[in-house]
This record gives C-alpha cells, sequence and structure tokens, in this order.
C-alpha cells in the first residue's frame, strides 16, 4: 500500500507492505537510521519519535497507521545548525555513554518538558519509564533533562499552552474540593 | 520479530468500521495497538487484515452530562490522564491512566482499545468495574450498554458479540476512589491490584465497593469487604478486616515466574487495604 | 607559559557525543550497501533434541529468498566449528565441536539450525518460520550442579558428567585452617545468571569479494581484532584477507567479545549469493543466542579466630557454561574468579574447586564484572556471616582483616600480587559520606518504630587491566593482551591516535584525546582518535576487563615519547642547538633557558612532514608506534554502602541511598569515571534485586523479553553518591586503572547485605537473589513460623 508522510519537513512516499512499522519506514524508506530499534515488544524506548506532535515508540505503530501523519525524529531536532537545548544538555551532563538509546531518550524528554518544565527528579524519572538505558544508570540523563528543561523553560513554544492547562488544573482541583466537603 | 503479512483499511467511520469488520471475517480492529501490535509481533494473534479505527471522528472525546462522563473509546490514556472533567469528577481514572504503561504507550493506546483486549493485567478493567462503569458496544443493529462486570468474562475475553465494536465508556461522577497496584518491573502491568469506591455517611461508610484485578482472568468483586464496612468506621482495623474478605473471594489464582498465585493473593489484599483507606480518606 | 586547564584530570565534554545526539552515529545495522540481501536464522525450540530431518524446500520456493543453508552446507564449503579462545590448562579442559548451525544435535533452545537469505528482512523471517525441522527431543537439563550428578542427560560425547573441566586454586593449608577455627560459617549461593542487555542487539554484515578473495565484516564487537583472528580459523578466508569493522557499537558488557555464529553465517551467505549479508538479532534472539553472564552454584565455607580475624576460604563451584564453550567461557569462573578470593583481606588459606559445567542453556561468557562478581560477592557475603556469628560491625570486621596499606606489590594466597591499595582509605572515605554512625543511629530508631531498614557494606578489590600477555598464555588464553597505537601528526599540526582496542560507550575517543593533548600541547579537539577497523588500525585486543585505558594508555605514552624524541632532533637542528640541550613543554621545543625562541610541536610536525630540511640521517614525517605489554594486572578497590528500607508487607524493597567511593589511580575524566561508576552500580544492584534468567525443566527461557526480565528503569534508583580516593599504580606510566567494572562488582554484594541487614530482625537469614518481593515475602513468612 503506498504511504506518505512528512519526515522533518520532507515528504516521503513509499509503497509498502500493510505489516510495515513506522520505524521500518522511517529507517529503510527515508533512510533515516537515526531512529534505533532496541527490542521488539515496545519495551526499550529506543524508537521513540514525535508523531503529530507526540513521543510514541515508532516500532508499536504502523506506518499505514501513520499514513499522512508528520514525524519528527532526532534528525530534526536541531534547527538551521543549532542543536535543541535537550541535545546539548545531555552532552553538557554526560547524559549518553554508547548513544543507542539517547536518540529515543532525547525525543520523550523533549516532550515531557514541553509539558512540564518544572519537573522534580522524580517526575523526570517516572516520564523517563519507556526508555531502557543500559550504561548510564539514568542518573546524567535525568540531570540532563533537569538542565534542559532550565533552558527550555519560558522560551518554549508551548508555554502559553501551559500555563492555560495549568490553569485547568486548578480549577478543576478546586471543583474537586468544594465537591468533596 | 516480525507480523505475519496482513490487510489493512482505515475506517472513516463507525458505520464504515462496521462494514469492514463484516467485510473481513477475520479483521481485527485496531485502535491504539498498543497490546494488538505487540501480540501479532510475536505471532501470538496473526489476523487476515486490520480496521484501524484510529482516526473516525465520532469515537475522539470526553463529556459529561452532570451525572454521567462519557468517554469515547479512541481517547488515548494520557487524554484520560489529563482530562479536565475527569479530574473535577472522577479523578481515580485519571490517576489510573496515569500509570499506565509508560508515556508513549498512553499517547497511543485508548480505553477502547484497552477494555476490549480484556487483559488481565489491565488498570482499567477493576477501576471500571469498581466504579459501577458501563460499556457501550456498537453494531451495525444498534448499540448497547453492558455493565463492566458483566463485560469483563475472562483472559482476552469479553461480553462483546461478533459484530460490535466498543465505542465508549460511560462512568458515573464519583469522589472517595483509589486504584492501587504493584506493577511488574519489567512490563510495569499490574501483577495484583485493587479498585476501591468508598462512600461515606456521617463519619462511617455508607457504601463501598471492592474489586480486585491482576489475580485471575478479570476483575473480581470482592462482595464481602464491601459489606464488611457498610456502616462501620473506616478504621484501620475495620478497612483490614474487610480486606481479609479479598483471598477468600479469588479462586485459581494465576502465577508466573516474577508472582506467585499464592503472592498474588497476598499482594491483593494488601492493595485492597490501601485502596479502601484512600478511597475513605 | 599561560595557565591553562591541563586535559588530564579535567570534565572535558565528549568528542563521541556530537553525532550521538543528533542520530548520526552509525551502528551495524544503519548501513545498507547495495544489493545487500537479510539472513534470517531457524532456531530450535527444543533445548535438547537430534535432528532427524531439515526440509527447507518450502522455503526456497516463497517470494523474495534467495538461499536457504544447513550447517551440512556450510561444513561442506569449508566452514568449520567456533572456536573457543580460552582453554585453562592442568584442568583437563574438553572443548566441543560448536558448528555455526547445528547438524545433528541441538543443545538449547535457540540453537542455529538454518539460515535463510532473502530480499529484505520480513521475507526472511516469513521463510525462516517456513524450514520444516524434525526434532527428536532428548532429556534436558539446564542447572549445573544437577548436569554433574550421575545419571544426567549427557550433552556431549566427549564431556563425561557434562564437565568441561575441573579447575583448582589452593593456597596456605586449608584443612588446618579449619580445624583450628574458632567459628566457621557457609552457605549455598546461586549467583544467577543474567541477560548481558547492550541496548544495541547483535548484528554482522558481510560482503565477501569472490575475485579477490576477500571479505569485510561489519559487526557489533568488542574487539575486532579477535575477530577477525578467530574469523580466519573457522571459514576459509585468511586473516590477510579479512577486513572486520567496527562502527560505532551501542553498549557491550562482555556479550560482545565472543566471534559468534552469525558472524560465519552471513559470511558464508555472502560467498554463496555474491551479495553483502545483513543479519540484526530481535532482541527476543538476543535472551536466547547471544552470551549470558554469571550463573554459579556455590558451596562455601569461611573459618576465623574469635577476635574475627578471618583465617581461611574454602568452595566448590558449579560453574555453568552452557552448552559450547563461548570464546572466553573458561577463563571467566576460573581465572577472573577463583584467584581473587582472598578479597581485600588477609586469608592465608585458600582453596577451591571449580567444575566448568554444560547444560542445555545460551552459552555464558563474560557479562560486566566477568567471575569478580561471583568472587566479591561470595568473600563478602562470608565476611557478613562471620562478623553475624561474633557478633561484630560489619565494618569492624573489614578494617580488622584488611590487607594494610601497601604501595609495592601483596601477594595473597592465591598467588596474585596486587600492585597499590589503601583499602582502609576507601572505606573510612565512604563511611564519612554515608554518615555511618548516623546511619546506624537511625536504623536503631526505625527498629523501634517496627521498621526494616538496612545498612549494607562492600568492600571489594578487582583484578582488571587485563593484562601481562605472559600471564594470559600461561593461563591458557588463546592471545596476547598487550595493546599497540600509532601517533600521527599530519603537516598541519594535527594529530590522529590509531589504537587498537575499541571503545563502544565508555569515552575513550575522549580521554584518549586528553591523554594526547595533555602530553604534546596541543588542543584536545586537534586530537583525532580513531578505531574499529582491522585495516586501519594497528593490533590490539579489544575492550573488556577494563583493560582499555590501563593497558592501551602504556602504548600511547610509549609513541608519545618517540614523536618527542624525533621532535628533539628537529627541533635542534632547526635551532641550530644540540638535541641534547632541547627541551619539550607544553607543545614547545626550545633551548635550556631560552624558552622565548621555541619550535611549537605544529612547526615541528610541518617540518617534518614536508621534510625540507631534515638533520642527518632523520626520516621523514612525525608518526610513531608503540606496543605496551603491562607487567602486572591492576587492582583498583573500593567501598560501597547502600540503604534501603523494606515492607515486610509485601517484601518491597525501598532503595533509599548508595554511596560509593571507588579508587582507579588518577582519573583523566571525572565526568566519564563518574558515569562508569553509575552504570555499574546500576547493573550491579539489578542483579541483587530484579534480573534473574529463569528456564523451565524443558530448557524453556521463561524470561525471554523485555516484558519479564526486569532491567532497571529511571525509576528504580536514588541519586547516587559518589567520591574517590588515589593510589596510582607503577603497572603503566599513567598510574590509571580501570573503572568499568568496579561499580558491578562492589554493589551487588552492598545492595544484597543492606536488604539482609533489614531483614535480621525478623529472623531472616538468607533469601536467594533476585531479591524480588515474593521472595523477600516468602522469607518473612518462613522465618515467623
Amino acid at each position: 500500500m503506498n504511504v506518505t508522510l512528512t519526515i522533518n519537513g520532507s515528504t516521503h512516499q513509499g509503497d509498502v507492505e500493510p505489516r510495515m512499522l513506522l520505524v521500518d519506514f522511517i529507517r529503510d524508506v527515508a533512510g533515516l537510521t537515526g531512529t534505533n530499534i532496541g527490542c521488539d515488544t515496545g519495551q526499550c524506548g529506543s524508537c521513540t519519535v514525535h508523531l503529530d506532535g507526540k513521543s510514541v515508540k515508532s516500532c508499536m505503530v504502523l506506518a499505514a497507521q501513520a499514513d499522512g501523519s508528520s514525524v519528527t525524529t532526532i534528525e530534526g531536532l536541531a534547527s538551521n545548525g543549532t542543536l535543541h537545548p535537550m541535545q546539548e544538555a545531555f552532552r553538557q551532563n554526560h547524559g549518553l555513554q554508547c548513544g543507542f538509546c539517547t536518540p529515543g531518550m532525547i525525543m520523550t524528554a523533549v516532550k515531557l518538558v514541553e509539558r512540564n518544565p518544572d519537573m522534580s527528579d522524580a517526575e523526570v524519572r517516572h516520564g523517563l519509564e519507556g526508555n531502557l538505558c543500559r550504561c548510564t544508570g539514568y542518573e546524567n540523563i535525568v540531570k540532563s533533562v533537569i538542565a534542559a528543561a532550565k533552558d527550555m523553560g519560558p522560551h518554549s513554544p508551548f508555554e502559553a499552552d501551559r500555563a492555560a492547562h495549568r490553569e485547568t488544573l486548578r480549577e478543576a482541583e478546586e471543583i474537586a474540593s468544594r465537591r468533596s466537603e | 520479530m516480525h507480523k505475519a503479512a496482513f490487510d489493512y483499511h482505515r475506517a472513516g467511520s463507525i458505520a464504515e468500521a462496521l462494514d469492514l469488520l463484516e467485510a473481513n471475517p477475520d479483521a481485527r480492529p485496531i485502535a491504539g495497538g498498543q497490546s494488538l501490535l505487540g501480540v501479532m509481533k510475536l505471532r501470538l494473534a496473526a489476523p487476515s487484515a486490520l480496521v484501524d479505527l484510529g482516526q473516525i471522528p465520532d469515537l475522539a472525546g470526553i463529556s459529561s452530562d452532570g451525572d454521567t462522563i462519557t468517554i469515547m473509546a479512541m481517547t488515548t490514556h494520557d487524554e484520560v490522564a489529563t482530562s479536565d472533567v475527569l479530574a473535577a469528577h472522577c479523578r481515580v481514572l485519571c490517576e489510573t491512566a496515569g500509570y499506565i504503561g509508560d508515556v508513549q504507550v498512553r499517547n497511543r493506546g485508548t480505553i477502547g482499545g484497552s477494555v476490549a483486549h480484556a487483559d488481565p493485567a489491565a488498570d482499567y478493567p477493576p477501576v471500571l468495574v469498581a466504579l459501577g462503569a458501563e460499556i457501550v458496544a456498537t453494531s451495525k443493529t444498534g448499540e448497547r450498554t453492558i455493565p463492566a462486570a458483566d463485560f469483563f468474562v475472562d483472559i482476552f475475553t469479553t461480553a462483546l458479540a461478533p459484530g460490535e465494536l466498543v465505542t465508549a465508556v460511560k462512568v458515573p461522577v464519583t469522589s472517595g476512589a483509589s486504584y492501587q497496584a504493584h506493577r511488574h518491573p519489567a512490563s510495569s502491568y499490574a501483577v495484583a491490584s485493587a479498585a476501591a469506591v468508598v462512600a461515606m455517611s456521617n463519619g462511617s461508610v455508607g457504601d463501598a465497593r471492592l474489586v480486585v484485578g491482576g489475580v485471575t482472568g478479570k476483575p473480581e468483586t470482592i462482595a464481602a469487604a464491601g459489606a464488611a464496612l457498610v456502616g462501620k468506621e473506616p478504621s484501620e482495623d475495620n478497612i483490614a478486616a474487610a480486606a481479609s474478605e479479598v483471598a477468600g473471594a479469588l479462586s485459581n489464582p494465576m502465577g508466573d515466574v516474577y508472582a506467585s498465585g499464592e503472592y498474588r493473593v497476598h499482594l491483593a489484599t494488601i492493595m485492597a487495604k490501601r485502596a479502601l483507606a484512600a478511597a475513605a480518606g | 607559559m599561560t595557565a591553562t586547564i591541563r586535559p588530564f584530570g579535567h570534565d572535558q565534554k565528549r568528542v563521541e557525543d556530537p553525532r550521538m545526539i543528533t542520530g548520526q552515529a552509525k551502528y551495524t545495522d544503519d548501513f545498507t550497501l547495495p544489493g545487500m540481501l537479510h539472513l534470517a536464522v531457524v532456531r530450535s525450540p527444543f533445548a535438547h533434541a537430534r535432528i532427524t530431518g531439515i526440509d527447507t524446500t518450502a522455503a526456497e520456493a516463497m517470494p523474495g529468498v534467495r538461499a536457504v543453508f544447513t550447517g551440512a552446507q556450510m561444513r561442506d564449503a569449508g566452514y568449520g566449528g567456533i572456536p573457543c579462545a580460552w582453554v585453562v590448562p592442568d584442568s583437563g579442559t574438553v572443548t566441543p565441536e560448536h558448528p555455526p548451525l547445528a547438524i545433528d544435535t541441538v543443545r538449547y533452545v535457540g540453537d542455529a539450525v538454518a539460515a535463510v537469505v532473502a530480499d529484505n528482512d520480513y521475507l526472511a523471517r516469513d521463510a525462516a518460520m517456513a524450514v520444516e525441522v524434525d526434532y527428536e527431543p532428548l532429556d534436558v537439563v539446564t542447572d549445573a550442579h544437577a548436569a554433574h550428578q550421575d545419571g544426567a542427560p549427557q550433552l556431549h560425547a566427549d564431556a563425561a558428567n557434562n564437565q568441561c573441566f575441573k579447575w583448582t586454586v589452593a593456597g596456605g593449608d586449608i584443612d588446618a585452617a579449619f580445624a583450628e577455627a574458632d567459628v566457621t560459617v557457609s552457605e549455598r549461593i546461586i549467583n544467577q545468571r543474567l541477560v548481558p542487555m547492550a541496548m544495541e542487539p547483535r548484528s554482522a554484515l558481510a560482503q565477501v569479494i569472490g575475485s579477490m578473495g576477500e571479505v569485510t565484516l561489519w559487526n557489533t564487537t568488542q574487539n575486532p581484532h579477535i575477530v577477525r583472528f578467530l574469523t580466519s580459523l573457522d571459514t576459509p578466508f585468511p586473516e590477510h584477507k579479512i577486513r572486520v569493522i567496527a562502527p560505532d557499537v551501542g553498549g557491550g558488557f562482555g556479550s560482545k567479545i565472543p566471534h559468534y555464529p552469525e558472524d560465519t553465517m552471513v559470511i558464508y551467505a555472502s560467498q554463496l549469493t555474491g551479495a553483502p549479508v545483513k543479519w540484526t538479532e530481535t532482541r527476543s534472539e538476543n535472551f536466547q543466542a547471544t552470551i549470558h553472564g554469571r550463573d554459579h552454584v556455590q558451596d562455601v565455607e569461611m573459618c576465623a579466630k574469635s577476635d574475627g580475624t578471618i583465617t581461611g576460604i574454602r568452595a566448590t563451584v558449579w560453574a555453568n557454561l552452557g552448552a559450547y564453550l563461548s570464546t572466553a567461557s573458561t577463563g571467566v569462573p576460573t581465572i577472573l574468579h577463583g584467584l581473587m578470593l582472598s578479597g581485600c583481606y588477609t586469608i592465608p588459606n585458600i582453596h577451591e574447586d571449580v567444575y566448568g559445567m554444560f547444560t542445555n542453556t545460551t552459552p555464558v561468557d563474560a557479562y560486566r564484572g566477568a567471575g569478580r562478581p561471583e568472587a566479591v560477592f561470595m568473600v563478602e557475603r562470608l565476611v557478613d556471616k562471620v562478623a553475624n556469628a561474633l557478633d561484630m560491625d560489619p565494618v569492624d570486621i573489614r578494617r580488622q582483616n584488611f590487607i594494610p596499606p601497601f604501595d609495592d606489590g601483596h601477594e595473597v594466597a592465591t598467588g596474585l600480587i596486587y600492585d597499590t591499595g589503601n583499602y582502609h582509605g576507601a572505606l573510612d572515605l565512604a563511611l564519612e559520606k554515608a554518615g555511618y554512625e548516623e546511619l546506624r543511629r537511625a536504623q536503631e530508631e526505625a527498629r523501634a518504630e517496627g521498621r526494616y531498614m538496612g545498612i549494607g557494606v562492600c568492600t571489594y578489590v578487582e583484578i582488571c587491566g587485563l593484562g601481562p600477555s605472559e600471564v594470559a598464555g600461561a593461563v591458557g588464553f588463546g592471545g596476547g593482551l598487550w595493546e599497540s597505537a600509532i601517533v600521527r601528526f599530519h603537516p598541519s599540526g594535527k594529530v590522529r591516535l590509531m589504537v587498537g582496542v575499541n571503545p563502544h560507550g565508555q569515552g575513550e575517543q575522549t580521554t584518549f584525546a586528553q591523554v594526547v593533548a595533555d602530553q604534546m600541547g596541543v588542543p584536545v579537539g586537534d586530537v583525532d582518535v580513531f578505531y574499529g577497523d582491522t585495516a586501519q588500525t594497528p593490533m590490539g585486543w579489544g575492550t573488556y576487563g577494563s583493560r582499555t585505558t590501563a593497558v592501551a594508555a602504556g602504548a600511547i605514552v610509549g609513541a608519545m615519547e618517540k614523536i618527542k624524541e624525533k621532535g628533539r632532533k628537529i627541533a635542534a637542528h632547526l635551532l641550530e642547538a644540540a638535541v641534547e640541550d632541547i627541551e619539550f613543554d607544553d607543545g614547545k621545543f626550545y633551548v635550556k633557558g631560552s624558552p622565548e625562541a621555541a619550535k611549537t610541536i605544529q612547526e615541528i610536525a610541518t617540518a617534518a612532514n614536508v621534510a625540507w630540511s631534515m638533520p642527518e640521517g632523520v626520516e621523514p614525517g612525525l608518526e610513531a608506534s608503540a606496543f605496551f605489554n603491562p607487567s602486572n594486572f591492576v587492582y583498583p578497590f573500593g567501598a560501597h554502602i547502600a540503604v534501603v528500607e523494606v515492607d515486610p508487607e509485601t517484601g518491597e524493597i525501598d532503595f533509599q541511598r548508595y554511596i560509593a567511593v571507588d579508587d582507579c589511580g588518577p582519573i583523566i575524566n571525572p565526568m566519564i569515571v563518574e558515569g562508569q561508576v553509575h552504570g555499574g552500580i546500576a547493573q550491579g544492584v539489578a542483579q541483587a534485586l530484579w534480573e534473574g534468567v529463569e528456564y523451565d525443566d524443558a530448557g524453556n527461557l521463561l524470561t525471554s523479553s523485555l516484558m519479564d526480565y526486569a532491567i532497571p528503569k529511571a525509576g528504580s534508583f536514588p541519586k547516587f553518591e559518589l567520591g574517590h580516593t588515589v593510589t596510582p599504580t607503577e603497572v603503566n606510566p599513567l598510574g590509571v586503572k580501570g573503572i568499568g567494572e568496579t561499580g558491578t562488582i562492589g554493589s551487588t554484594p552492598a545492595m544484597y547485605s543492606a536488604v539482609m541487614d533489614a531483614l535480621a530482625p525478623l529472623g531472616v537469614e538468607k533469601v536467594d537473589m533476585p531479591l524480588t518481593p515474593e521472595r523477600v515475602w516468602r522469607a518473612i513468612e518462613a522465618a515467623k513460623a
């Protein structure tokens, strides 16, 4: 079947089997090998990409399901030669060793921080549950994400959305607490 | 591993999805695919075709009529976890959804897909049964609602009839509920879990429902536990006494390398105690 | 002199990172060659069976299939068995045939039976499922101890009682020690089987150029030169016609040391089809077909005097080697394990018998620590038991038995000579960082409140920096353990360093650049460190056993000394001075007393490369090669402290604090060293708490995916608290020891000890690892009863 995806702003089209996974489309059809495959059961998160703005494991999505969507991979994260603050933070804080889990880890982390720039250590660790790393013991990954959050924070294009969401949650809390009284 | 070959159809509407499923008897509907693609990769399932429900506009969204909240089937776990409506009117469902799998799974996986898959280690089933939720099933002949307690029949088995699709989940506005789970360190699925809904009345328990998950093939309502608490103060001793009803109510518990059946029953008892205490507190 | 930050000892950001954070790193599976085909392996679903027939006709008829082949075909084409590279002497070691594709018998679930080559990976795996193999199942044994008993199913005709070897280490008079002891403790320890789980699955891509009789193999390996050497033994290609390229390698932890059957399969497949052929394992295959680690059954005893003086340790170990010998299988439970039974203590009497056993399981080889974790755990567990028996604090008994500080070698009863050590120093610092006395007070309070807090202490020494080649030969390793390096200055003064080791995440591309920059006085960014291609790098034995920096640095320094020497001659010539009068400092050659009229190393590099005016008898170019064969191993050491609280209701363990003090000598890059320790702790703690391979009685792997084999996640750990002491070694010119495995070696016993300390008031004395909640809960229930 014919599948067309916009990956990192470019259109990629392929006549593929319906069973082809999104990650195979990214690697084999689009030729973008930065997205890695570390498992076959959806645990490791190495293949995490942004699908229409959300982090997903591209080994747990069919290319067909993603037909017509927009995908960002690790190769599309830097803009005009400038590293994304998350990429920079991983380097500054030694958040990687062998580098294999790193693209997926960074893609997940970017979305975590976009949603919540004020995460605690524990919140970052919970947010990264879907990304396995065997080298770092996660310590410097967590450090990297928290450092990146400082750099991404107020300048993030998503800040307005986040502020609105936090406001709604606060209101919801109030309603809930009034109900329970 | 790789899946066996299959055909793929994307449905644009519920009607089209039902037509496609009727035309392809071996086909399976696919929602977010976070469970189905996993079993297909291991070739534990090999449908001849998939009917993708993921882009049907009518299957998205959460709405409330004041008493009941309707969650359309293709609502993702993340949308449930972060829903303002649910945060205000059925917080336990937000809390439950917020711990399903991981961020990426929650971005793809849907409540409809999860309930239809009926994994005994899933988080929604015990919570939905405890809440007294209803599952809306749609077929070419119309729509029916199935109480969650009747919907989950056994491991990967539901009360859905052939040709029926889960299109929505309806939950009553609820406070005083809690879900507690012991999670598998690898899969993060619930090894044993408990959902409790406790309504207080003048300082004592007016009504209590306790449902255990993960131990047997389906969510188990522990009626004796609820009954044991009604009319009593939710003290530590009373809650422990209620939770102690769990073991007697469970037969043929499942076991695996990580947790034997006996341990699962024990864990369920502890989770029940904690869920009842949190729901009453 | 300008005040600059010395590259040595500085948190240099890694030069590897830019490609890895942008998706531009190239791992083996990222390579696609024109016309490339894909290979899939047909694997045995039986742990032990006779093959009575293989029918490939259906598979051959499937779309896109180019070839299907069996072990018999490979044998007929001149492909031999996978060699084992380590045969421990004086042990009766037998080395049964290990064909890359099983010919008449399969011996573990996942044993390769046939291979399919097709246009793409999906089609290859479809066809692999269509290969029909008839099996006649045989009885199965998976446990090393059970395999040794009379009547156990036999795996190999040449290994009676499934015994591969019996190896003994002895020192002192063990019988007298036990006879004269005041206290004796004993335990059967199961040091369980683990899956190494590098995040990058294995992959191999071969391109045979038939007309030239050559093959290039892109391979996920920690040691491309060893793979080339071994490949020359089991394929028809001679060593000089094999090029092994290890591109970026996504972690190894020992699992990418071995030369695997799939390496030879893709070579044969490429020869057969005339096309490049790639195989990349799935994670499910990785669980079955990539080596496992550990798996010892250990019967151990320790004896001591009533004042706490330890006098002896005696053990019988059944080491599970799996179904076949992997590259370094036999060395791990012997040399790397048995020789370390003195730990960091003075134990005058030692005796251990190690039985290497064949079982119907995945082959076992080196996994991070490789033998040393199995030794340190054993020693530390028994030291704790002696302390308990004598009602001593675990810290006091360790201090009492430590080998006193030494800087000129210390011989232990197993015959090893430790290089340098100060075990008191590391323990003192760890106790201070932990606030040990305060922790013990907190524990008393917790216990009074009915909470079960535990504090675990481990002090360890390990053997790494493998090693003197003479020793390698004496202990039966089929290669050398020296390293070599080439330092080459380009005409512009930039530097290329080529080494035979093969880092795969450890960061030596950066630390080696620091070493060169530090000694040559050039910017770190001017040094390009290259490895991972046998056609372009000098010979080297690879990256494992925490040897990369400790051994290769000797060669790098040696090459730089030669460059400096030559530079002096050229500088003397250009400055019209005598060679003896030329000094070299911070990248400048100058006449003694006249640093203002200096020639920079870059100027010398240009002069040497253009060679317009060279001194008499000096060759053009500025390049040197050096070899370094260390005089001894290095022995890093440290002290680790874990703090936990156990929930007695569920058996769950709340991991609260972890303090690690490690001494690896002078630190080239503190950031990288800390990273190594973090990762090591994670893996060692994981053995104590979460990880363990389980087989059923039929030899099926029950923990066969990341759904059920629990490697740690980000939420598994508290922040680690690290410290370092610095005790240089004399073994290499930089004084450095290895740091790659210390975290793993120290943390399993520390964590185990913490949990046992927490459970002590409940009367629990033993729980097998991993300490899953159910096991802990059951132990508590059993102690109550």
